[in-house]
């Protein structure tokens, strides 16, 4: 079926959205570590439009932008299903998998601005969670977004499970205030939990000091 | 038990009018319900809590939202007219150029009509950008589908023929012949289609609304 090759820069979400979905699927890839700050001919290649991780190579074909990676594996390698069969639950599912990928630039904003647009990101961050809290369906009836199981929503939303924490620590602003969100922090605790997931999150040690650079350089450029 | 459709829509809406497109060239029998955006049914509320926009399409008592998401169910929902290829990795190309059109051409398009001003410099700039991405992509194709209307069509249809009642309402210059000819030679393919030509809103009428709706360029949205 050809090779897979994953382009990517830790720790990105996006990067890992991908990385959780063909570890899921159990499919053997070969992750490329990119430099943004110098970005390979492969990347520019790859990717001519955005110029961005993630992106996936499978037999010399590049595919670009995380959540229509995640809508290729599925199509290509139909086992252990990231979406429901039924067209409509599917079409939910879709739904949120859009949501969950707009609203989060939200939380990447928050990590990369300060004062006043720091602000706006804020708002819109917890407009976000909100939302989510109220509307998301079987959000605190079942394990996951997807049901029993790890789905596509839940790989989109992983932003919130591991790395929204690391940019409240870096940035000193809260943006989910403990308690106040139940129903997603339940989630939270069984996204985390799963054995997937667990043994491919990056290290929150690693990840502090790393973000902590990023974020100085990217408001230094600013 | 009988099959029902709901669109709910709004005439100037090109979101809207993706939907409907996709439902006249799938053969589905649908009732329209028209949407006054500055005052909202309490279907529309009830349907599209989170959003409270149009298109909303309710299949049978179930509400999708989201034009695109819409069309994935229409395609997966109704046989024959195949909306996307079959094959995962073009399915995998539509579906990255129809989201690069609505997140970055038609973010760009909106910015440098009616941003503010150090906005609509820049978008001003990224406009002919990703144009020229898009007239790229169609190669010597006669639609982005290839021979026949796809996803990628659907979802252009901005480009087609709103772009053309924008750069009318606010006097700007955004696809020129000159500078995109494969991709003016798509948008006259296009509105000239039979089904796409059936449901697209006079042009006079939106030009109007544009003008009236977003006036002048310094006001803010």
């Amino acid at each position: 079926m050809g090779e897979v090759k994953l382009l990517g820069t830790w720790p990105s979400p996006y990067l890992y959205r991908v990385i959780w979905a063909l570890k899921l699927k159990g499919i053997p890839y070969e992750y490329i570590e990119q430099d943004l700050y110098n970005k390979s001919p492969l990347l520019l290649q790859s990717n001519p439009v955005h110029k961005k991780i993630p992106v996936l190579i499978h037999g010399g074909n590049p595919i670009a932008e995380s959540v229509i990676i995640l809508q290729y594996i599925e199509d290509k390698w139909p086992q252990n299903p990231l979406l429901p069969s039924d067209p409509y639950e599917k079409a939910v599912a879709r739904f949120w998998v859009k949501f969950a990928d707009e609203k989060g630039l939200s939380i990447s904003k928050v990590f990369r601005s300060s004062g006043e647009e720091q602000e706006k990101a804020l708002k819109e961050s917890l407009e976000m969670l909100e939302i989510i809290e109220e509307h998301a369906p079987g959000l605190g009836q079942k394990k996951f977004f997807g049901g029993d199981k790890i789905g596509m929503v839940d790989l989109t939303l992983g932003l919130l499970a591991h790395w929204m924490g690391v940019i409240e620590e870096v940035t000193g602003v809260k943006i989910k205030e403990a308690g106040k969100f139940p129903r997603l922090e339940a989630w939270i605790k069984n996204f985390k939990e799963d054995p997937v997931i667990k043994e491919n999150l990056p290290e929150l040690k690693d990840m502090l000091p790393a973000m902590k650079r990023r974020r100085e350089t990217v408001l230094a450029s600013k | 038990m009988a099959e029902e459709v709901l669109l709910f829509g709004a005439w100037a809406s090109p979101y809207s009018h993706r939907v409907e497109m996709a439902l006249k060239l799938k053969g589905v029998e649908y009732k329209y319900v028209e949407e006054d955006l500055a005052n909202k049914s309490p279907s529309l509320l009830k349907y599209n809590p989170i959003h409270k926009k149009v298109p909303v399409l309710v299949h049978n008592g179930n509400p999708i939202v989201e034009s695109q998401v819409i069309l994935e169910y229409i395609n997966e929902t109704w046989p024959g007219y195949p909306l996307l290829p079959k094959d995962p990795y073009e399915r995998a190309i539509a579906r990255f150029w129809a989201k690069f059109i609505d997140d970055k051409c038609l973010l760009a398009i909106f910015k440098a009509s009616w941003g503010e001003e150090k906005e609509r410099e820049k978008a001003a700039e990224e406009v002919p950008e990703f144009l020229n991405h898009l007239e790229n992509e169609l190669k010597e194709k006669r639609f982005f589908g290839g021979e026949s209307i796809g996803m990628v069509d659907i979802v252009a249809n901005f480009i087609s023929f709103w772009v053309g009642a924008f750069e009318e309402a606010f006097g700007s210059e955004l696809l020129t012949r000159e500078k995109f000819p494969k991709l003016t030679n798509w948008t006259h393919q296009f509105v000239n289609n039979t089904v796409v030509k059936e449901s697209l809103p006079p042009r006079d009428k939106l030009v109007a609304y544009l003008r009236n709706r977003f006036g002048g360029r310094n006001v803010s949205k």
